[in-house]
Order: C-alpha cells, then sequence, then structure tokens
C-alpha cells in the first residue's frame, strides 16, 4: 500500500501538527469561500500551495499528481455545462456534429474543478509532510471529541492490516493461478471468477472480524475501557501562533482578492 | 540431466530498502529434497517467493528450463505448488471443495478430471470427509492439510513449503514428516525445525542475512554444532 507520509528534512515536517492543521482547514476553507471565475485568486492559492511542496521537499509534480484522486468527484459538476440555460452557445465541428453549450456553465465547472484540485494539494500536503500519530495528537489538542479520533485512529490502524490480508490472500490465488497447457484455455469463467473473488471478499470479512475480536480483547487484556489516554497539551508557542495569525492573514486576502475580482 | 530448478546470482530488496536476497545461486536437481534453513528474516520465504514469480528480484531462475518471465508464469505456477506458512492466506473458498477445485478449474480442466483431482487430493490428506466444510472453521491441523491438497490437486512436479510443521501438535507433525518423505515430487522445504530436516531431507542449504552459507548433505550440516549456533538455529 502506497504510504502517505513521505519523510524529508524540512520546515513544513518539523512543524507543530497543529498549526498545519490549522491553517490547512482554512486554506481549504478560504479558497471555497473564494467566489467562481476569481481566476487570478486561483493563481495565489496555488502559488501558495506549490510553495509549500518546494519548501517541503516533496516536488510539485508529486504533489499535482497525487491531488488528481480528487478528480473523479468533479465529475459531479459536469452536467453545469450543459444545464445552465442562460446564453447558450453552439459549438460545431461538421454541421453534423453539434453541441449545445452555456459558457457560464462551463466556467462554474472549470472553477469547481480548479478549487477542487487546489484544495486537494492542502490535503496532500498535510497528509505528506505529518506522521498519522501526530496528526491525531494535533486532532486531540485541537479538542476534537475522543470518540471520533478514536475510529479515525482504529479505521488507520485496520486499513493496514486488511490491505495486508488482501495482499497474501492475493498472492495464495496467483500462486495457484496456472494453466495446464495442451491447448486449454486458463483461467476459467469470468462468473466463476466472479464467485472466487465473492468468496474471498467474504472470507475476508470473517477473518478481519474475528482479528479484531482478538485484537480487542488483548486490548481488554491491557486495561483499555474505551477512554483514550490523556496527553498533555503543551500550548502553541508564540511563534507558531504568529505564524497562524500570518497564514490565514494571508488567505483572507488572497480570497478577498477573489471577492473584488471574481463573481 | 537438467536440474528442475535454477537460481544463478539472485538478489532483492523490499521497497522499503531492506535487502532480503544477496546473490544467491543453487540447483536442485529432479526428484531431490532440499530443506533450506535459516533463521527468523534470513530471507527463506522471501527466497520461496521468487520460485513461482510472486516476487521479481535481480539475477536468474529457471524452472524446468522455463525462464522466470510473465509469459512463463502460468506454466511455472502450474509446475510449482507453493505451500504458504499460514494456511489461511491460502484458503479463500466457502467451502473445501471449491478450495481445492481452485487450480484445477483455472486450469480449464473438464468438470469430471476437477471431481476426480479433488477427490484424490483430498484423500492424500485424508480429509475426504470434509469437502463441504468452510475451511475457515477448521482446526490449524486441518487447515493445513487442506492447504496441501489445494495445490496437490494441480499435480505440481515440485513442492515447495514454507514451515510447513508450524504450529502443530506433536503427532500431526510426525504424520506430516511421514507424509512428506513418501512423496515422489521434488521437494524444497524452508524451515527452522531441524528435527524435520534429519528425518525428511539428504541435503541441507542454509540461509544467513539473505546469503547462502553452507549447502551440503543434511548430516554433515547438523553435525557442525558451532555452524548451526553461528547461524541462529541453536
Amino acid at each position: 500500500m502506497q504510504h502517505l507520509y513521505i519523510h524529508n528534512q524540512s520546515v513544513v515536517h518539523q512543524a507543530d501538527a497543529r498549526v498545519k492543521l490549522i491553517l490547512s482547514l482554512a486554506f481549504v476553507l478560504f479558497l471555497s469561500l473564494t467566489p467562481q471565475r476569481a481566476w487570478a485568486a486561483y493563481i495565489l492559492f496555488l502559488t501558495l500551495s506549490l510553495s509549500v511542496a518546494l519548501i517541503s521537499r516533496l516536488g510539485v509534480g508529486f504533489v499535482l499528481r497525487r491531488a488528481l484522486v480528487a478528480m473523479p468527484f468533479v465529475l459531479a459538476a459536469l452536467p453545469l455545462i450543459f444545464r445552465e440555460s442562460v446564453s447558450l452557445s453552439t459549438w460545431s465541428l461538421t454541421p453534423a456534429i453539434r453541441l449545445t453549450y452555456s459558457p457560464p456553465g462551463l466556467e462554474r465547472f472549470a472553477s469547481i474543478a480548479i478549487k477542487t484540485w487546489i484544495s486537494a494539494q492542502a490535503a496532500v500536503l498535510l497528509a505528506a509532510t505529518t506522521r498519522f500519530p501526530d496528526l491525531l495528537v494535533g486532532l486531540r489538542q485541537l479538542r476534537i471529541p475522543s470518540l471520533f479520533l478514536a475510529i479515525i485512529g482504529l479505521m488507520w490502524r485496520y486499513l493496514f492490516v486488511i490491505s495486508e490480508e488482501v495482499m497474501r490472500m492475493v498472492r495464495g490465488r496467483a500462486s495457484r493461478s496456472a494453466a495446464a497447457g495442451g491447448g486449454r484455455r486458463a483461467g476459467g469463467s469470468l462468473v466463476w471468477r466472479a464467485g472466487v473473488t465473492g468468496g474471498m471478499a467474504g472470507s475476508l470479512f470473517l477473518r478481519s472480524l474475528e482479528r479484531s475480536e482478538r485484537i480487542y480483547a488483548a486490548m481488554l487484556a491491557r486495561g483499555y475501557n474505551g477512554e483514550p489516554v490523556a496527553i498533555d497539551t503543551a500550548p502553541l508557542s508564540s511563534r507558531d501562533r504568529i505564524g497562524i495569525a500570518l497564514g490565514v492573514a494571508l488567505l483572507t486576502f488572497f480570497s478577498l482578492l477573489g471577492v473584488a475580482s471574481g463573481g | 540431466m537438467h536440474p528442475i530448478i535454477e537460481i544463478s546470482d539472485l538478489s532483492f530488496s523490499y521497497p522499503d530498502g531492506k535487502q532480503a536476497l544477496r546473490e544467491i545461486s543453487f540447483k536442485v536437481m529432479a526428484g531431490e529434497k532440499v530443506a533450506l534453513v535459516g533463521a527468523n528474516g534470513a530471507g527463506k520465504s522471501t527466497l520461496l517467493l521468487h520460485l513461482n514469480g510472486i516476487l521479481r528480484g535481480k539475477g536468474n531462475i529457471r524452472i524446468q528450463g522455463l525462464e522466470i518471465k510473465r509469459d512463463n508464469l502460468a506454466k511455472i505456477r502450474a509446475a510449482v505448488g507453493m505451500i504458504f506458512q499460514n494456511p489461511d492466506d491460502q484458503l479463500f473458498s466457502p467451502t473445501v471443495f471449491e478450495d481445492v477445485a481452485y487450480g484445477p478449474i483455472y486450469q480449464g480442466l473438464d468438470k469430471e478430471i476437477v471431481f476426480r483431482r479433488v477427490v484424490q487430493a483430498l484423500q492424500a490428506v485424508q480429509m475426504q470427509n470434509h469437502a463441504d466444510r468452510n475451511p475457515h472453521h477448521l482446526s490449524h491441523g486441518e487447515k493445513k492439510r487442506i492447504a496441501i491438497a489445494t495445490v496437490l490437486s494441480m499435480q505440481p512436479d515440485i513442492l515447495v513449503f514454507d514451515e510447513p510443521t508450524a504450529g502443530l501438535d506433536p503427532r500431526t507433525r510426525r504424520e506430516l514428516i511421514e507424509w512428506l518423505s513418501g512423496l515422489p515430487q521434488t521437494l524444497l522445504v524452508a524451515t527452522h525445525d531441524l528435527g524435520l530436516v534429519a528425518r525428511l531431507t539428504r541435503r541441507t542449504v542454509i540461509l544467513n542475512n539473505g546469503q547462502i552459507v553452507a549447502d551440503a548433505a543434511t548430516a554433515q550440516i547438523l553435525g557442525d554444532e558451532d555452524l548451526l549456533m553461528r547461524n541462529g538455529l541453536r
């Protein structure tokens, strides 16, 4: 499984998880408050995320590529291009092939796509520069309810356990997926293969369930009572506070610029 | 006679940078029974996973003269039957019968042949009365037998075992060793169960830190206390 965190020596990596969390959330919030068609503001937001990509030595290409994971969700906004009823235009390749679309709808779609992509970059940067446990501690220090944190933490832990189980099971299947020779077509029918995959999903469920029961028993045996262990919350240093204030001020400025230029 | 397994200069590193195998070279002749011993983390399982192309390192491996590459994988996996250490990794179907039938069905064999192979394989491990059970709910020893049956039903020429006796009770272990000794196939067994080695194989290869440190007659290796101690086997 691909790991989200990429270890590097950089100012961004060393920064307090709370600072990164707050600034990332502010980044996404202000970007989404920026109106449509505020192209100049988008460029400023993009410049900011790419600067962090450079400072953290992750590389611009890496962040841009990884942020593309959010793009399938943008498809939901695709109908905007054709559904807006105002000022329709027609684009034609040949007289026979004609496409009626709405330029304002197209602009709205482009705005949504760009904003989604840049927001995803912020999330990628946060995850790639902050270890997951630090992120959890940061969230706890920001007073996120501990039940949520327990859910997020266990989900993260089990994601790897389950993906390893899947990998081993797929290995086991691959080892027995062979050809007999003599001109026989190997692979079996599609329906049979689908059945096998269904069986694998079923055994994965059983195994994960029983495993989680064993792990839970082990947690109880070590005194787990449903309450997370308390940790001390060192207050943010004055440098961190100034960093947050400056960051939020910058983001506000970008967003206001967008309000003035877009619409 | 050509060797049935031929490995030359095989090296492999995991994606996290850990070098697991360093310039491994050895040959196994058809019908030979060879033990691959070494401490935990010596690289035994990693080496085994190369024999049917699940892992692909640098170097050259030939199985029955066939080089391991994408086009040959299906044939090589038919020749190399691999029994994993944890039978849970091998059993993924709702019933024992379906699990044992997976390999032959995938190979595109006729229904009657598949049925016959499954019955034979289950008889070989004395589990013919368990065909309709859910493999998940068998005991560890029973799972192990079924895992072996899933491979026997494919009638491979080479059997590769990863820690076959791990987690078995003494009687099941003894029965397995006796059963393995009677098999006609070429056998490669990765283990640190030296009792098994003494009774099953005439040749032993010691792996330490991804390298072959000894390859000799089992009697000679088991007689060398110093060698065993140095390689974490005593």
